[in-house]
């Protein structure tokens, strides 16, 4: 903040009142619950049976920390996150370029690929789910059907593939959104001169393009890490978990804790390492691309 | 010049291969919307059919559109009017006045989104149970309003920050108080950024289920629990289910389309530079 010469008790005077309400509504917003949360943790609290409500210190964490699901669980939280972000930023890239070219009715193809992101996630993953992916009734089943290959039983096969590929299909939008733009910055200058010196298309993405976009997408991978950590809608609407719990995430797991089973205390412990590992992904994930981001010192 | 003709011909192949398959199961959803329930289960698909409306009928027949729209739109316009209030404030004194804790400050807001909501479902279940805020429409918007607030302060603080510190002093020199210069310096500078927040907090209100749908039953349910009551199968029900979705993504797919100018300007989180 060069360039700023006011003095520091001037700074004082309306630095504070003026981020006071949104600092307080946010810690309202996450402490009481959060502290909630952990209280619930702690104890044996179980819905169905009302009135019994007992502090048991561990042992909520030790019943799911000994038991598969919750490892199962942090795994396929793990896997669609950095999936889903794959096909978002390739896929982002690749139609960011293409859509970045100059060929007849671009502006329609812009509108018809940014569709996707403004469709409620409940509605889209019904679609896929019904229209799409059935494997009885459903285009992709018609489609594999007529080219002589069998059906694909999306949901019970490849399920968290074909989430992934619900989601991916909902979230490139946001990438283009951020890439696209940030593409048509670039000097067009720049590239010509590349192309002067014999530089392919190649070349020119590699070394003029793909440096320029790195910081558009960290804050892609950014945001979309946030929302997609949390993934609930996508798999409540399609395998609700399943087969078994190989589509089961975090989220999925805690919701089937407190609301299925009725398992406040489970569900808060549940919750309280959801958050655990929600905090060490963005730590690893600020390691790794923080220094995209960081450019207010 | 033959070799530039076939570079523009695939092209424009791609380009539109690209962008209708992207929009395809949205096309085919509205298609399906105007088949009768026999034709849209139909192998193979049909592609040409006598359009009929009896599934908006029946649609509408069974449930208030018009009360659910009406709540997905005050939610969604008042939780964004709620956020960005909060907001600005924030954002401007974070631009320019920054101290050391402004990086750590903007760094936990953030992170109050990656707590994820299921974690914290059965504390505020019962937080808004006792505070009679279940099923209100106000109840929804501090939900809502509270989940894209990081976001709103994060994107309103990118775009801030690519003011001139130097516009805002000469202002100062004139003697306008700091609430002056937000209000006549700041903002209409920053207007297409604001609006293209703005546009993004309504869009994901709009589409937020997971509140609607544990926090709402009648009163304040949202077009995400119209939607959500269609999609049980009961029987044969998919040209049903695609008019109650189209019904519900309509509005916010050409709010969208309407504004995408602005979005697209806007939604750098100043990483265009």
């Amino acid at each position: 903040m060069k360039g700023i010469n006011i003095t520091k008790s001037h700074r004082r005077f309306h630095a504070a009142p003026l981020l006071a309400p949104s600092v307080a509504f946010l810690l309202l917003w996450m402490v009481v619950p959060l502290a909630m949360t952990l209280w619930f943790s702690g104890e044996r609290y179980n819905l169905l049976v009302p009135g019994k409500s007992a502090f048991t210190g561990w042992e909520n964490y030790r019943s799911l920390l000994t038991h598969r699901a919750l490892w199962l669980a942090m795994g396929n939280t793990l896997f669609l996150l950095v999936l889903v972000l794959l096909i978002t930023l390739v896929g982002g890239t690749f139609f960011s370029i293409l859509l970045d070219q100059d060929f007849p009715g671009r502006n329609i193809c812009r509108l018809l690929v940014i569709a996707p992101f403004f469709i409620m996630p409940t509605v889209s993953a019904l679609i896929w789910k019904n229209m799409l992916m059935n494997p009885v009734f459903g285009l992709f089943a018609w489609i594999t059907h007529s080219c002589g290959l069998g059906t694909i039983e999306f949901f019970s096969h490849v399920p968290l593939l074909s989430i992934a590929l619900i989601v991916g299909w909902e979230w490139t939008p946001f990438a283009v959104l951020i890439l696209l733009p940030a593409l048509q910055s670039l000097n067009p200058e720049m590239k010509e001169a590349a192309r002067l010196d014999g530089a392919g298309p190649v070349e020119l993405f590699y070394h003029i393009e793909l440096p320029h976009l790195l910081r558009p997408m960290s804050i892609v991978a950014m945001m979309e890490m946030i929302f997609f950590l949390s993934l609930f809608a996508e798999i409540y609407v399609t395998t609700g978990g399943g087969p078994g719990l190989a589509s089961t995430n975090l989220a999925y797991l805690i919701f089937r804790d407190a609301l299925l089973g009725w398992d406040v205390g489970r569900a808060s412990a549940g919750g309280v390492l959801a958050i655990i590992l929600a905090n060490i992904v963005a730590l690893f994930f600020m390691r790794a691309v923080g220094h995209n981001l960081e450019d207010w010192d | 010049m033959r070799s530039t003709w076939q570079r523009r011909l695939s092209l424009t192949i791609a380009g539109w291969a690209v962008g209708l398959g992207m929009f395809f199961p949205i096309l085919w959803m509205f298609l399906t919307s105007f088949k009768t329930e026999i034709t849209a289960v139909a192998t193979p698909p049909a592609l040409f059919f006598r359009p009929t409306l009896e599934n908006y009928a029946a649609v509408l027949e069974r449930a208030d559109y018009v009360a659910f729209a009406r709540n997905s739109i005050v939610v969604s316009l008042g939780s964004t009017l709620l956020a960005l209030a909060l907001a600005i404030p924030a954002a401007y004194s974070m631009a320019f006045f920054p101290t050391r804790r402004t990086r750590d400050i903007l760094l936990w807001m953030l992170s109050t989104k990656m707590l994820p909501a299921v974690g914290v479902l059965v504390p505020i279940y019962l937080l808004w149970r006792d505070f009679h805020l279940l099923d209100t429409v106000f109840g929804l918007i501090l939900i809502d309003s509270a989940s894209v607030l990081p976001i709103v302060v994060w994107m309103l603080f990118s775009f801030f920050r690519e003011v001139p510190a130097v516009i805002l002093e000469a202002s100062r020199m004139d003697g306008a108080s700091p609430w002056e210069e937000l209000v006549h310096v700041l903002l209409p500078l920053c207007t297409p950024g604001i609006a293209a927040t703005a546009l993004l907090s309504i869009i994901l209100c709009w589409n937020e289920a997971f509140w609607s749908l544990n926090l709402t039953t009648v009163k304040a349910a949202t077009l995400a629990n119209f939607t959500a009551s269609f999609s049980s199968p009961e029987g044969l029900f998919w040209a049903k289910l695609s008019a109650a979705s189209t019904l519900s993504i309509a509005p916010i797919l050409v709010f969208g389309w309407l504004s995408q100018r602005q979005l697209v300007r806007g939604l750098s989180f100043g990483a265009v530079k």
